[in-house]
């Protein structure tokens, strides 16, 4: 996936998963989703329940992490 | 605190038999009181509905007023009424199913699938209205499906023929369980038979207190006036259907009673004409005391009022630090603070009892008030002792809370300290003033007394006036000296500027100096030096100031080594070298001393360097004199050729220009047409000669000031950057330039031209807009309505922008209000959700940043380096 104003999206591994939702609390339904049927979410081929990392660009912070959860 | 969470909270319809078990009593008479003014017995004002008289006991539970929260009493309808706001809930039922059988009209194989589906109800009504519609005949009993309509918001049609409540009720009561599941009911909890009221719940009296009038005449409530109504209807429809009266008169009382009890519950229900009192005021029912800004809930609920406040007009005074409210003496003896008495402030809350009336109440540890009076004064202070606490009158040094609306940021309620004052306004420093973006023609502010340690506590560390010099949005200055202060210290610290003897002892002594600094130039102190006391030992500062910007901006290709010194500033441990103090020091956003003293100093070396500043600039520019007069703007023989040039330079261009255009071999601008092409390189011409005369003007005029004699005038303005630019000089005394609506050359009036003074289709400058004169000579009768379109268009912008800019933040706000930042530094919302993993991505509160970084490295590699 390469796209100009896209950011980076990817699949979090599993086990990664589990530690990064325990960072942020340990409640994965309080973390920002994401629809299953989203276009960037289809080209990744990402199913219910994975964390999707995204890479971001931002004025203010340069690069930033941001994560969400695919959900239908 | 004890916090409990609401898992759920679940909303019902009322059944009948529900009511009549909530009911304390049946009403049954419409009359509210008898002849000697006594509650009718079974009538509205009954009290077993509760008291509303202090001292009589509630018939139905014995307690007292306040006690006994009323209790609802019940009315039976002789025929049933549809409930208006279900109307459209019935409408829907009654679309989906059947009449005859009472099932959803779809095959059972069907209602099975979809329920199976994954979807929201709302989708699977949707769905079932959808497919229902185009069914002819029940696929359960075979009846022919019928058309419904529903004449909002109550009457409905079968196949065009008006179908009664009652035979509604039935068609509602022969619904299946199973299909309301369909529909997303709770079969056990709600059935939509109870949508059309057979009872009607009556509120208590408590909810509708009659109010006596100083004549001794009853005054009812508006509900109790709709009940009245209703239940006079009730009683006629009753004794119309028992005498057997016509089924004609019959229903309009029906109708009657519909419409009555559609009012009652909402008075301005669509397509009903609102029920009006005898004066013709429209009745407040229900939804009318809930609803709106007025309503409970934003009003009563929302709303709440307080204790310890407030409020007065606001006025100037430049000799309280920013920290300080002046509090006039009338509204301080009228606010208190509770004290609690310890074994250390005991002595001394004694001796203020002894010896001013400052102690208002005594509270006993068992929280028992007295209050103080010269007869109680001895016994009370007897009583005082640790663990009691007094109550007393404001004084200097207490922390209160300023506010004015509307409160759009963190900075619009500040913390600040009392003070004491005669006079009857809010006194406040007038550098205060911009971060409530307040002004002294008349606004009026709100004081708030935080009234417990706790709260005193937070509103010094959070709300702070000096911690919000800098800005909690942007992390640069925001409370800082503009204006006068900026015009005032420029000229103070201007290279000629000297102070004698008399001055610069007045000044120094202000900062409490007493012994007067040496000097280089004999009986003369220079401002710089004056300026320099205001600032802290060891602060070392070097960057380029506003008049380096003009001076580059006249002239970009000039050698800035030959620039002014005052253009370069430097301060070298506390000591003002060169440079002039200007919007880059102290202003918004810029405002350098202010931010380095801010970060690497102290709030308070801020607060005291604005205290300082305020008095001696505010003097210089008194003693010294900024004005301007009419012969500042008077051109010379110098600008009158530059501008006469520039004028002909233009007309040459533009008959070029527009020669070309008719040739149509004017050059392109990308992506562009011929004729916006035309019109940009217009615009852009116009702007160019404005600019020469511009740049002529300005040459002069800072040559004037840089010279060893400056008169203090709208330059010194534009060169600290306190106010005006360039342009406005220009305008003023060179040309005003072309005039722009929708930034393009004004195009609407008259057809292929501007005014009907023009050719058609002339297309040239002074056909298009463009002024040659200035303010001073004043306009042509052409340049001056050109003026007034685009002078019109700025007026229409500003009402427009401030409308739709400002509801646009309300939403905003509100939207954003209840964010918080988690323990582990995520930025969530009200229920938890994630909204940010890192506060504004990057973790940095700018109110604790150097403009939004969390440091200024550049800064702290130049303080490496020495």
């Amino acid at each position: 996936m390469n796209h100009l104003i896209v950011p980076i999206h990817e699949i979090v591994q599993e086990e990664e998963t589990e530690e990064i939702i325990k960072k942020f609390g340990g409640k994965k339904e309080k973390f920002p989703q994401i629809l299953l049927s989203d276009p960037v979410i289809e080209e990744l081929g990402a199913e219910k329940g994975n964390l999707i990392r995204i890479t971001r660009e931002t004025p203010t912070a340069g690069k930033t992490i941001y994560y969400r959860m695919v959900v239908k | 605190m004890l916090m409990k969470r609401i898992s759920a909270i679940e909303f019902n319809v009322l059944s009948p038999e529900m009511i009549r078990k909530l009911s304390a009593l049946e009403i049954k008479t419409p009359d509210t009181y008898d002849k000697d003014g006594y509650p009718m017995e079974g009538g509205l004002m009954d009290p077993h509905l509760g008291v509303i008289n202090p001292g009589l006991r509630c018939k139905t539970c014995g307690q007292k007023m306040k006690q006994c929260a009323g209790h609802f009493g019940s009315l039976e309808l002789v025929r049933p009424v549809i409930h208006s706001e279900f109307g459209k809930k019935i409408e829907e039922l009654m679309h989906g199913t059947c009449d005859s059988c009472g099932r959803i009209a779809i095959p059972e194989e069907k209602l099975k699938q979809w329920k199976e589906m994954d979807e929201t109800t709302e989708q699977t009504i949707k769905r079932i209205l959808l497919k229902a519609k185009k069914t002819k005949k029940c696929p359960h009993c075979g009846t022919a499906k019928k058309e419904v309509l529903l004449d909002k918001p109550t009457n409905f049609y079968v196949n065009k023929e008006r179908i009664y409540p009652t035979q509604i009720r039935e068609w509602m009561e022969k619904i299946t369980d199973e299909d309301l599941k369909m529909y997303g009911y709770t079969p056990e909890k709600i059935k939509p038979e109870w949508f059309i009221l057979t009872t009607l719940l009556v509120p208590p009296i408590t909810m509708r207190p009659s109010i006596t009038l100083e004549s001794g005449i009853k005054s009812e409530d508006d509900l109790t006036h709709k009940l009245v109504d209703i239940i006079r209807i009730n009683m006629r429809l009753k004794d119309n259907i028992d005498a057997g009266a016509p089924q004609l008169i019959i229903e309009d009382l029906w109708d009657l009673l519909q419409y009555h009890t559609t009012t009652f519950f909402d008075n301005n229900t669509a397509g009903v004409p609102p029920a009006k009192h005898r004066s013709g005021r429209a009745l407040r029912t229900l939804v009318q005391r809930l609803k709106g800004k007025k309503g409970r809930f934003r009003y009563n609920l929302t709303g709440k009022r307080v204790n310890h406040a407030a409020r007065s007009t606001i006025t100037p005074d430049p000799f309280l630090s920013i920290n300080e409210i002046g509090i006039p003496t009338g509204i301080a003896s009228d606010l208190t603070v509770p004290e609690l008495v310890t074994e250390w402030n005991k002595k001394e809350i004694v001796q203020m009892m002894k010896d001013t009336d400052n102690i208002k109440y005594f509270v006993r540890a068992n929280g028992m008030r007295k209050k103080v009076s010269e007869e109680t004064k001895k016994e009370i202070i007897e009583e005082i002792e640790p663990g009691t606490k007094i109550e007393r009158e404001l004084k200097n040094g207490d922390i209160i809370l300023f506010n004015r609306q509307p409160s759009l940021h963190r900075l619009s309620m500040m913390a600040h300290k009392a003070r004491i004052m005669p006079g009857k306004t809010f006194k406040m420093n007038p550098i205060v003033c911009k971060p409530y973006n307040a002004d002294f023609d008349g606004d009026e502010m709100n004081l708030h007394v935080p009234q417990t340690e706790e709260g005193k506590t937070e509103a010094k560390e959070l709300m702070f006036a000096q911690k919000h010099i800098i800005s909690p949005r942007y992390g640069a200055p925001t409370i800082i000296l503009d204006e006068d202060g900026v015009s005032g210290s420029y000229i103070l610290t201007m290279k000629n500027n000297k102070l004698n003897r008399e001055e610069a002892m007045q000044y120094f002594y202000e900062m409490g100096i007493t012994e007067l600094p040496k000097t280089k130039n004999g009986n003369y102190w220079s401002g710089k030096q004056v300026f320099s006391a205001m600032l802290p030992k060891g602060l070392n500062l070097a960057y380029k100031t506003n008049t380096y910007k003009q001076l580059k901006e006249m002239n970009p290709e000039a050698n800035e080594k030959e620039f002014h010194e005052d253009s370069f500033l430097k301060i070298e441990d506390g000591e003002l070298i060169s440079g002039v103090i200007d919007e880059e020091s102290l202003g918004e956003g810029k405002g350098k001393i202010i931010q380095t003293l801010f970060t690497e100093y102290s709030p308070e070396a801020v607060e005291r360097f604005y205290y300082y500043a305020n008095r001696i600039v505010g003097d210089i520019l008194t003693k010294k004199g900024m004005t301007v007069g009419l012969d500042e703007y008077e051109t010379n023989p110098e600008i009158e050729k530059v501008k006469a040039k520039a004028i002909k330079e233009e007309q040459e261009k533009g008959e070029e220009l527009t020669e070309q255009f008719k040739k149509g071999n004017l050059e392109l601008i990308p992506g562009r047409t011929l004729e916006e092409s035309l019109e940009l390189r217009m615009m852009r011409l116009g702007a160019k000669t404005k600019d020469k005369v511009g740049k002529e003007i300005m040459r002069q005029k800072v040559e004037e000031l840089l010279s060893n004699d400056p008169k203090y005038n709208s330059t010194v303005m534009i060169m600290s950057g306190s106010r005006g630019s360039a342009i406005n000089l220009t305008n003023i005394a060179g040309m005003w330039g072309q005039a722009a609506v929708r930034e393009g050359r004004p195009k609407r009036g008259f057809i292929d031209r501007l005014i009907a003074t023009n050719k058609r289709k002339d297309v040239g400058a002074t056909a298009g807009g463009f002024i040659e004169q200035n303010f001073m000579q004043g306009m042509k009768v052409k340049e001056f309505f050109y003026h007034s379109m685009g002078g019109r268009q700025g007026e229409v912008d500003t009402g427009v922008s401030t409308k739709v800019s400002g509801y646009l933040y309300r939403r905003l706000a509100n939207s954003l209000k209840d964010l918080n930042i988690a323990n582990d530094e995520t930025a969530r919302s009200a229920n938890e959700n994630i909204i940010q993993f890192s506060y504004g991505d990057d973790g940095v509160f700018p109110m604790k940043s150097w403009r939004g970084k969390s440091i200024n490295i550049s800064r702290e590699l130049e303080k490496l380096n020495k």
